[in-house]
């Protein structure tokens, strides 16, 4: 691990990289990446343990869940995000970005910058449900594939940001 | 041989979740180098000092648009056997605007808030957090929700059926609106950088 952290790199760069790897998905696989459907599946692996009849009653965790004769948690998206995991951890580490810290603006304490990424993520997780996706599932894979709806969903969510973006002002200076 | 490898038997399923892990590695990799584990960084964004995210996800779409367009009219790839999500247009509509106003205060979106964890940031832990609570709460709803969920259903409808142009003209249209966005953004950060002089000329 290096002391000083390695600036960025070009958001280009980074950007034509992944759409590599988006572009091996749909070659290899005839599917692209996503993020929200492998927390869906943890979920709904989480409750059918805990209230097995809950789960059963309800469609939408059964759609996470397979026949029962394999583990739910053995779904591609799942295992996508552990790689995302190890990738994420692997470059900040070589990068010198390795910080246990909390990143905010200088106009909160690190508590209520907690409390608004809880808030945010919990406000994410109603809106991807709904959508059926999200910055990944929506953005990058129906993004490129030229779905309706995925575009629909991605000026939604910039006009939805923007709209919550002045209000926050104090968050992020 | 013929793309999409998975859908024409090449491999099977074993082989398909060794391939999930490596992508997402390299997904993670990139999305760490390009600072998208770092909310500070990607909540620029939504105040025009930073449009990484911006420049990141056109980059991408436009890159793996072409790589299909071409494959596909080399003969490469069948792209009738890849995945297209399908379009619930009210509950996308509405499901994005919540989506964003989540985006704009956690600052982090579901895959990057898991970079952002595993560079040791806490903020993005939260995150993880809220997102598992907020499929809970998705989920105990959806018996009173799910009729509207599954309403205005078009199925996996693309943008060439619904402008009814070319699946070649609307790529092109897309790689334009792309540049211009490349270009707003440049000259946007670079007023950002200069307050000083922004200043004195309205002065």
């Amino acid at each position: 691990m290096r002391d000083k952290a390695a600036p960025y790199a070009s958001p280009y760069v980074t950007g034509v990289g992944i759409g590599v790897v988006l572009l091996l998905a749909f070659v290899l696989m005839g599917r692209g990446l996503g993020a929200s459907g492998a927390f869906s599946s943890v979920v709904a692996a989480a409750l059918n343990t805990t209230a097995p009849s809950h789960a059963a009653a309800n469609a939408f965790y059964t759609g996470y869940l397979s026949d029962g004769a394999t583990n739910p948690l053995k779904d591609w998206l799942v295992l996508e995000i552990i790689g995302v995991v190890i990738g994420g951890l692997a470059s900040g580490l070589l990068a010198g970005r390795m910080r246990w810290t909390t990143e905010r603006g200088t106009g909160i304490t690190d508590r209520r910058r907690l409390v608004n990424a809880f808030a945010g993520g919990t406000a994410m997780g109603v809106g991807a449900k709904l959508a059926r996706g999200c910055t990944s599932g929506l953005g990058l894979t129906g993004g490129a594939t030229l779905s309706v709806g995925s575009w629909l969903f991605i000026i939604a969510a910039f006009v939805g940001a923007y709209a919550a973006a002045p209000l926050l002002r104090r968050a992020w200076r | 041989m013929m793309a999409p490898l998975y859908e024409f038997g090449r491999f099977g399923d074993g082989m398909g979740l060794v391939i999930a892990v490596l992508l997402g590695i390299a997904f993670g990799w990139f999305l760490e180098q390009g600072g998208m584990g770092n909310a500070r960084k990607l909540a620029g964004q939504f105040y025009f000092t930073d449009l990484s995210v911006l420049k990141l996800m056109f980059s991408a779409i436009v890159t793996a648009m072409l790589g299909l367009f071409w494959l596909s009219w080399a003969g490469l790839l069948d792209l009738s056997r890849v995945y297209v999500p399908e379009t619930f247009i009210a509950p996308q509509l509405v499901g994005g605007l919540v989506f964003g106003v989540g985006f704009a205060t956690g600052g982090l979106c579901p895959g990057t808030s898991c970079v952002a964890a595993a560079t040791g940031r806490k903020d993005g832990l939260a995150l993880i957090a809220g997102m598992f609570a907020g499929v809970f709460v998705f989920g105990e709803a959806f018996p009173a929700i799910g009729h509207f969920a599954d309403s205005t259903a078009r199925g996996a409808w693309t943008l060439p059926q619904a402008v009814g142009l070319s699946y070649g003209t609307v790529v092109g249209v897309i790689v334009a609106v792309a540049l211009g966005a490349f270009a707003g953004a440049e000259w946007l950060e670079r007023r950002a950088e200069r307050p000083a002089r922004r200043m004195k000329i309205a002065a």
